[in-house]
């Protein structure tokens, strides 16, 4: 890169990190103003971990970000098979357009209308409080569904036809090729779309926050409310504990993939060695 | 012989119905659900026909949905421009430095937006870091928050990354020889820019406009936090009638909103089909 791109590219990363440079700053204040910074201590980071609101919240969101994402998994992956094997191309049309629908609208849209249709619902069943953890639940399983679907439709695709073939024709079941031969082989796209399901649902606001009921919280939702009066710094002290996890996680991530490639490399390599020597034979 | 005859034409049961559940998932809670939004729309509470919810767009709400467009519209702007050179920066640099700086971009967007929304109001604020910042030579201090500047400096914020991320993908993959081409039969780098590199990362920047429009359009804890309650969106519109539960209003915003988002991206659409460029 030239100087100037250079120097720009710093610039769009100082703008991009200012705030939480500011987030991280202040965590550590002792004082209680986001603004002064009067000492350093680590109390917020003590209060945060006494303080039962945001700890029940944190537990809550962890709660429906498993169960929703495992939902979504399997509720994907199977869907994923079915769209992959659908004879009628109107018909793989039509469902990929309804799949796309939550990832296009806006969030808040998705989460009203899912809104309406909890109250329509509970209106007739006669029901006190119409939103609770199923409500958000259903809401969660079915903004995430999709994401699952588009990272295991690909592996599908680049899947050897003839592997569930010879499974079959070395006496499989269609089930027993789907769970012992298919299944291995879309596998990481199945994982990256649990991993993705389940970071959409830990870090979603606005649709829970349409869809939630009074007793289950989570841990946006918390944010939202503490947001709303005069922030101490213990929500900075959360920001920063997120930031950390996030940074290992995808550190994390990073080098598996990096591993990955390098493998893949390798296996090329190897690949092509072999079939140099098969042809060196024949001649 | 036979069998594989059968294998290859007959689809299992399973391989028939894998889909049947995620089908079924969507009418009731994709199709169903936005129904559900037309039918509140034209009721009233009693369940009869009635056109006052969307007639009060008209008369109450007119005012707010062009402030949402007009500021919707010039955060995405301010993040083509601001975004598309770092993106084809990124993309020329050294494979590893690439995963890298991706990675750095990528970082802020899985941080909870409403920490980082927050933040801004305290950067921003009248005793804030800027302008202590600019105290220090004597200025301001400076009515930042509040004004429809802050509301769009945290949209470009919060969102710049989903324009970068969708634009470095095509350019990472553009084949640079074009562009040394181009140079060779005597294109100046503005020429290179608007016949080569532009047509060809045109499908990234459809993507990035409307990843970083319709959240922009539709928010309502940016401007609550960064307007200091002095003006309102339409996201906030629709989060007051919710919480005043007046259901039938909720629907009849959100049914614009999303009306004026499916127009939008009409327009989008239509601008590439003209120029060429590939529709995704």
């Amino acid at each position: 890169m030239r100087t100037g791109a250079k120097l720009y590219t710093a610039l769009i990363f100082i703008f991009l990190y200012a705030p939480i440079a500011v987030m991280l700053f202040f965590s550590f204040n002792s004082g209680s103003s986001t603004a002064v910074f009067e000492g350093f201590s680590l109390k917020w980071y003590a209060e945060l971990f006494s303080d039962a609101q945001t700890l029940n919240a944190v537990k809550n969101t962890l709660i429906l970000a498993v169960s929703s994402s495992a939902i979504a998994t399997v509720v994907g992956t199977a869907a994923a098979f079915g769209i992959h094997h659908m004879k009628s191309r109107y018909l793989r049309q039509l469902t990929m357009s309804v799949t796309n629908v939550p990832m296009m609208n806006p969030d808040i849209i998705t989460g009203i209308s899912l809104m309406l249709l909890f109250v329509f619902v509970g209106g007739m069943m006669g029901l006190a409080t119409k939103l609770n953890f199923f409500t958000m639940l259903i809401a969660h399983i079915t903004f995430s569904v999709p994401y699952v679907i588009l990272s295991v439709l690909p592996k599908l695709r680049q899947m050897d036809v003839s592997l569930p073939e010879a499974a079959l024709d070395l006496g499989c079941t269609p089930m027993q090729s789907f769970f012992k031969v298919q299944l291995p082989a879309i596998l990481p796209g199945v994982f990256s779309g649990m991993i993705m399901a389940f970071t959409l649902s830990l870090d979603d606001f606005v649709i829970s926050y349409f869809t939630m009921g009074v007793d289950f919280m989570t841990l946006p939702v918390h944010i939202y409310d503490m947001t709303k009066k005069n922030v101490k710094p213990d929500m900075y002290a959360l920001a920063t504990l997120i930031f950390v996890v996030v940074l290992i996680l995808l550190l994390l991530s990073n080098r598996e993939s990096s591993k990955d490639e390098r493998m893949q490399i390798k296996r090329l390599k190897a690949e092509r060695r072999r079939r140099l020597s098969l042809h060196k034979n024949k001649k | 012989m036979k069998k594989t005859v059968a294998v290859t034409t007959q689809r299992s049961l399973f391989e028939r119905f894998a889909a049947a559940p995620h089908l079924v998932w969507s009418v009731l809670f994709i199709i169903t659900p936005l129904l559900f939004v037309a039918y509140y729309a034209f009721t009233d509470d009693t369940g009869a026909f009635t056109l006052l919810n969307l007639s009060a767009f008209f008369t109450d709400y007119f005012g707010i949905f062009l402030r949402s467009v007009k500021l919707a519209v010039i955060a995405t702007l301010i993040c083509l421009v601001i975004g598309y050179p770092v993106a084809y920066c990124i993309s020329r640099a050294k494979p590893h430095t690439q995963k890298i700086l991706l990675m750095l971009i990528m970082l802020p967007m899985w941080m909870n937006f409403l920490l980082r929304t927050y933040s801004w109001m305290t950067i921003l604020q009248d005793k804030g870091l800027i302008n202590s910042f600019l105290g220090l030579f004597g200025i301001g201090p400076l009515h930042i928050l509040g004004t429809e500047g802050a509301v769009v400096v945290g949209m470009v914020y919060d969102y710049l990354p989903y324009m970068i991320v969708p634009i470095y993908t095509v350019m990472s993959k553009l084949d640079y020889r074009l562009v040394e081409a181009a140079h060779d039969l005597g294109c100046n780098h503005l020429g290179v820019l608007r016949r080569v590199i532009l047509p060809l990362s045109i499908s990234g920047v459809i993507s990035g406009i409307t990843m970083v429009f319709v959240p922009s359009i539709s928010t309502f804890y940016i401007s609550q936090k960064l307007s200091g309650g002095k003006f309102y969106l339409i996201g906030d519109a629709i989060e007051s009638q919710y919480l005043n539960n007046n259901y039938h209003m909720v629907a009849s915003l959100s049914l614009v909103l999303m009306l004026i988002l499916l127009i939008g991206l009409a327009i989008v659409n239509h601008f590439t089909d003209e120029e060429g460029g590939m529709v995704p």
